[in-house]
Parts: structure tokens; C-alpha cells; sequence
């Protein structure tokens, strides 16, 4: 058996192209989900045209002037903004794909927002244009503009909250309003109340102190329903906080989920496609009946077939884990697990693929069948729970528990995060292993 | 035309060395070999030919081992028996030398250098030792297949259709090469489709059809069981006569 695998290397030094591929492809890779990973999502390019004159930015909130640009700033921060003279430049450049959607700002915005904080008036509106090109791009600029005039909301939102609450924490405890460019003491309810008690006491006339007792009650009373509302204004502007805890799974960073995902593809394509194409030129090169008539056992064959593929592919894992590791931080402390996760996966992927090799039988056939089943087991795979029904989420585990990927992306995920433990995985690939390995021998039976 | 030498007579023709007795085949519900006995001697050079379909390749698969009989008997263990498949055999990115070696050591043979430099010797290949299979001509390439035949130095050979795509120049190449083995003492039983190739290189013949042994020994005694003076003429014949 050793014979065989020094042949298969010797075989495999001398595809140029296949070592090009299986050493460029990890590279790539690597390469691919650490920028991925790194760079991070970027602002999406929005056209604004902004009709608002410059000296009508302001609102007057109970005479204090609020900057509405200023507090709307948190939308433009989240975009990268095309300014545009207008509205039909904004329209066309949208049109063209130059950027993702237009924003337009109407010139009587700000007198609207004014109205509708003093309660009059209706609400005031942008609008917005966008390309509706396919579903996935109609609901990413939709929630991307949600959610930043959110922000934007939730920012006045709060400028207003702190205006009513300065109004409430005059009326309270008192002290100095503006108004029209006049300046007034404000007594405030605390001290009236001390006022009137002082003045109660002065009092002989019990008729008269029993007559001022009821407002020093009402200034009293006043007060601590007072000091209850500014909490509640303030819960008014964010009425519902998340407290979120994990019931299942780990705390795996992203950088090394995505690491994990591009080792399993990795490890997946290069194992089935070496195995099951190495175990089908066997036959295209007639040596099959040869090797099998005493010199090794159908069993052997399909072992050393599992166990080149799996050589060849833990070293591209390996170095696909070293390349991701300058973009993420993977824990190198943990290695040992790294290289069970990527034994027991290769083996499982190995056992998948000599699988395939035996039931196809020619080399070509045998790397259409890999790659043609390699996509859709890797997509079942990363299926997650609540993204699909509960029955249709229960028949794509099953599916998924049946073939490799999944489990190896587990044991990745266990060995490159924090997520559980790693002998699960390691059973399940094990379990693998041994029923591809049958289905293997079964199918070599019409082999030769 | 062809050349070469014709086969000597083997030097212990009553020994037999390989025998199989009333091998029985069946394919579902087809009967594929309907109890073929065969034998042979040392040095002994056995041609079976039969129309296509006879059962020659599943004869020859049975005696190599490739195939288990579902009755009969065959003497000799699949690893006393060298087989050399129609197809070279062969790993077309490894050198001639490469292949020998590596079949060399899967025979777990003792010194497999010494193996191996014995068989470019005796294949002639010694120039294209370092030569990938992929670059030889087909000639070449079989004397390659046959030479991993001859690794174990078994004592029979089995050879299916060996002249099969190989030009008049190759073929009496190959012929002398494999005369030369015979004259060594090695038994070859070899399949063939050129009637006159079984005329020329086999002390006895075995005709098959439809998976029934129609006759057994030597081309003369073929001809003359018919009444012709030429062998090719005196094998349609005799099929005609068995109504094949």
C-alpha cells in the first residue's frame, strides 16, 4: 500500500496544473475571506440632494434653536454622499448605478419637523429613490434607509426628550428661562413649596392654614410625580433594550467562523475530487484488475486512496489556516485540534470521494459528480436553524448529517473558536468515514 | 505478411502445469462458459480462439483469477500465474522503469532493482527506461504490460488478444519476445481473434463458442478433423460444421 502511495505522488508531481491548483486554490481562498473578513462592509454610495436653505436648518424646541443637520448627522455618516444639484441628476445617477439610492431633502423640511414638534401640521418626509433590480437589492437599500433615518429619528427623538426634560427640571426645582431674548427666574415647585411652608408657619389663623395646607400639598404632590417623569421620557425614546444570551452553540469570533467555512470548502473539494478522481484512473489506466488480482485488497485500494487524498489535503488546510491567520486571529495554542478537525474531515471527505470514484468510474465523470455535490452539500451545511421551516430545516440536517461537510465545519468550529466540544464531530466524521468506505467497496463490486 | 518464428514443440509436453476442469460461468441467466476444461505443459504455447462472444476473455479471466467459476477447477493459484491484460496495464506519468519497480515491489519481490533490470534487459527497453509509457508506441507499451506479467516469473502466462493494435512490425516483435519465454519453459495461454497467429505460434488451439469447448489440439489435428489443407480455411469450416 505504501508503494501505491509513493506512485500517486510521483503521479501527482507530474499534473503540473492539479499542483498549481491544489497549491494556488488555498492561497486564493485565504486570501479571499481575510479581505472579506477585514474590510468589513462599506457605506453605500447614496445621492443626496439637499434642497434645505442654509439658514433654515434650525427648529426653535420651547425656545431653545435645535441644528436639525446636526442632529440628522448620524444618516450621513452610515453613507458615502454624492451631492447633486437635482432632483432629476439624483434620479439618473441612480438609474445608471452610480450610486445605490437617492435621498431627497424637500426645502420645507425643517418648518414641517417645526410643526409637527409643536403638534401641529403632519409628519415630515424625505423621499427616496432607489433601483429595484432584483428582491436581494430592494431589500438591502430598504433596510439600509430604515435603518438610518431610524437613527436619525431616535437622534431628534432624544433632542427633543432632553428639551422637555430641561422644561420639566425648571418647573421642578427652578432657576432662569430665556424667552424672546429676555431672561426670567423661575421659582419652581420645590421652592414654592418651602415658600408656602414658611409661610404656613407664620400663620395664626388656623382657618387660614388649613386653607394654604392643600396647595402645599398640590406643590408637593407636583414635585415627585415630576421626578417620575423624566425616566419615563427617556424610556419613551428607547421603550425596548435587548438583553441577548446564547442557548445554543459558541462564541466563535466571526474572523474564525469564516475561516472555519473556507477550510471545510477547501478540504471538501480538494479531498472528494483527489479521491474520487485518483480511485476512477485506477480503472482508466486498466491497473485496476491488475493491483486487485493478489497484489492489494479492493479495501487497501480504497484506504490508500482515502489516505492520499487526506495527505494532500490537511497540508493545503494547513496552509490555507496559516494564510487565514494574518488576516484573523486564530488561536495557534489550539493547534492539536486543528489537525484532528482537518484528520478526521479529510478522512470522512476521502471516504465521500473514492465513493464517488467507484460509482462513476471514469475520471471525468467522477470530478463532475464532486463538484456537482460538493456545491449543494456545502450550501445544506450552512443552512441555519429559523432560516427555513421546521420540517424543511429537519429534512436538510438529516441531508447534511449524511454527507461530511457539516460535521467537519463543526469540529473547525470547535477547534479554530470556542463552540462545544469536538468529539461530537469527530464521532460523527468517524461514523462517516466507515459508511462512505462501504458504500465504496459495495460500488467497486462493477468496478473493473 | 507476416514474419517470425514458428513455435518449437515444448520440451515436457506430457507435464501439465496449469489444468482447469469444467469451468462453468453464468451471467444471470447467460451461460458464459458451459464446462471448458484446458491444459497445458511447460514451454507449452495454447492458443484459445473462437468467434467473438466465445467466452476467451472470461476463460482467461477465470484462470487469472479475476473471476470466480461458479463450478470447475483451476490448478493453479492466481499468484503462480502471470496475466497480462489486453490493455497495457500500465501508469502512462510513471517511466518504464518506475512501473516495473513499483509492480517489482507489489509482488514483494526480494531485490526488486535487480527485477527490474532484468526485465528492460530482457524487454529491450533498456534505452527508454527513464521514458514515460505515455510517450511509447503501442508495441512498446505491451512488451512493458507483459514484462509486469513476467515480474513473478510464474511459470504460466496468461496473454489476452497481446497482438491486438499492433502493426505487422510490432507484432513479430512481440511474437519473437513471447517465443522466447516459451522456449524458456513458460507456459503461455493466450487469446486471439488472427486465426492465422494461433496457426503460426501455438502448439494446440482451444476453439470456443457460445461458452463450449469445440475442440482441443493442435492446428494440424483441427485440420485435418475437417479435410482442408489451410488452417483458417479448416477453422470456418469446422464452426460451419458445429453449425456456428
Amino acid at each position: 500500500m505504501r508503494w501505491l502511495l509513493v506512485k500517486d505522488l510521483q503521479i501527482l508531481r507530474r499534473s503540473p496544473l492539479l499542483v498549481a491548483m491544489l497549491v494556488l486554490y488555498p492561497i486564493l481562498i485565504a486570501a479571499l475571506v481575510g479581505f472579506a473578513v477585514t474590510s468589513g462592509p462599506s457605506k453605500p454610495r447614496v445621492a443626496v440632494l439637499n434642497q434645505v436653505p442654509t439658514d433654515r436648518t434650525k427648529i426653535d424646541l420651547g425656545g431653545e434653536n435645535v441644528n436639525v443637520a446636526k442632529e440628522a448627522k448620524p444618516l450621513f455618516d452610515a453613507i458615502t454622499v454624492v451631492h447633486v444639484k437635482t432632483e432629476a441628476e439624483a434620479i439618473e445617477k441612480v438609474r445608471s448605478g452610480d450610486v445605490l439610492a437617492a435621498l431627497i431633502l424637500p426645502a420645507d423640511i425643517t418648518q414641517q419637523l417645526q410643526e409637527a414638534t409643536s403638534g401641529s401640521g403632519t409628519h415630515p418626509t424625505v423621499r427616496v429613490y432607489y433601483n429595484a433590480e432584483d428582491p436581494a437589492k430592494q431589500a438591502f437599500v430598504e433596510n439600509t434607509i430604515k435603518a438610518r433615518v431610524q437613527e436619525a429619528n431616535a437622534a431628534l427623538s432624544k433632542k427633543v426628550t432632553q428639551v422637555a426634560l430641561s422644561y420639566l427640571r425648571l418647573i421642578g426645582s427652578g432657576g432662569q428661562f430665556s424667552f424672546l431674548g429676555r431672561s426670567f427666574d423661575v421659582l419652581g415647585l420645590e421652592k414654592s413649596e418651602a415658600v408656602l411652608r414658611g409661610l404656613q408657619a407664620t400663620l395664626k389663623d388656623p382657618g387660614q392654614k388649613r386653607a394654604l395646607q392643600p396647595v402645599i400639598q398640590f406643590a408637593s404632590i407636583a414635585r415627585q410625580n415630576l421626578d417620575l417623569a423624566g425616566p419615563l421620557l427617556e424610556s419613551v425614546g428607547n421603550p425596548i433594550q435587548v438583553q441577548a444570551k446564547v442557548v445554543s452553540g459558541g462564541s466563535t469570533p466571526l474572523g474564525a467562523f469564516a475561516a472555519a467555512v473556507a477550510v471545510a470548502v477547501t478540504l471538501m473539494l480538494v479531498t472528494v475530487l483527489l479521491a474520487a478522481g485518483s480511485l476512477a484512473l485506477e480503472r482508466e489506466e486498466n491497473a485496476f484488475r491488475r493491483l486487485v488480482r493478489g497484489l492489494v485488497t479492493q479495501t487497501q485500494l480504497l484506504v490508500e486512496k482515502v489516505g492520499l487524498a487526506a495527505l494532500c489535503s490537511v497540508v493545503v488546510g494547513l496552509v490555507l489556516l496559516a494564510g487565514l491567520s494574518l488576516f484573523v486571529n486564530l488561536p495557534w495554542g489550539r493547534f492539536h485540534l486543528w489537525l484532528l478537525a482537518l484528520l478526521f474531515g479529510a478522512a470522512a471527505f476521502g471516504a465521500l470521494g473514492v465513493a464517488f470514484g467507484a460509482l462513476t468510474r471514469e475520471v471525468r465523470a467522477a470530478s463532475l459528480l464532486a463538484f456537482m455535490a460538493s456545491l449543494p452539500i456545502a450550501v445544506l451545511g450552512l443552512v441555519p436553524s429559523g432560516a427555513v421551516s421546521n420540517a424543511l430545516y429537519d429534512v436538510v440536517r438529516g441531508v447534511s448529517a449524511v454527507f461530511p461537510f457539516r460535521a467537519t465545519l463543526d469540529a473547525l468550529d470547535a477547534a479554530l473558536g470556542s463552540s462545544g466540544s469536538i468529539g461530537l464531530p469527530l464521532l460523527h466524521l468517524a461514523l462517516l468515514l466507515g459508511g462512505w468506505l462501504i458504500v465504496a467497496r459495495v460500488a467497486l463490486r462493477r468496478f473493473a | 505478411m507476416q514474419q517470425g518464428a514458428a513455435a518449437a514443440e515444448p520440451a515436457h509436453a506430457a507435464e501439465p502445469v496449469l489444468e482447469a476442469r469444467d469451468l462453468v460461468k453464468r451471467y444471470g441467466d447467460r451461460l458464459a462458459l458451459r464446462g471448458v476444461s484446458l491444459s497445458a505443459a511447460a514451454g507449452e504455447l495454447v492458443a484459445v480462439i473462437g468467434p467473438n462472444g466465445a467466452g476467451k476473455t472470461t476463460l482467461l479471466s477465470i484462470l487469472a483469477g479475476i473471476q470466480s467459476p461458479d463450478e470447475g477447477t483451476v490448478s493453479k493459484a492466481p499468484s503462480e500465474i502471470g496475466w497480462v491484460p489486453q490493455q497495457a496495464a500500465l501508469y502512462g506519468k510513471l517511466t518504464v522503469a518506475e512501473n516495473l519497480r513499483l509492480f517489482a515491489r507489489l509482488e514483494k519481490r526480494p531485490d526488486p532493482e535487480a527485477v527490474v533490470e532484468r526485465m528492460l534487459d530482457q524487454t529491450g527497453l533498456r534505452d527508454r527506461a527513464g521514458d514515460q509509457v505515455s510517450t511509447l508506441s503501442g508495441g512498446n507499451r505491451q512488451r512493458v504490460n507483459i514484462a509486469i506479467g513476467l515480474l513473478a516469473e510464474p511459470a504460466v502466462l496468461l496473454l489476452d488478444e497481446p497482438s491486438a493494435a499492433l502493426d505487422p512490425r510490432q507484432r513479430e516483435r512481440l511474437w519473437e519476445f513471447i517465443l522466447e519465454l516459451a522456449s524458456g519453459g513458460t507456459t503461455v495461454v493466450y487469446s486471439t481473434h488472427n486465426v492465422q497467429e494461433a496457426d503460426r505460434h501455438a502448439h494446440n488451439v482451444l476453439v470456443l463458442a457460445d461458452g463450449e469447448r469445440l475442440f482441443a489440439g493442435s492446428p494440424r489435428e483441427l485440420e485435418q478433423a475437417v479435410g482442408g489443407s489451410d488452417f483458417e480455411e479448416a477453422f470456418v469450416a469446422f464452426l460451419r460444421e458445429k453449425g456456428h
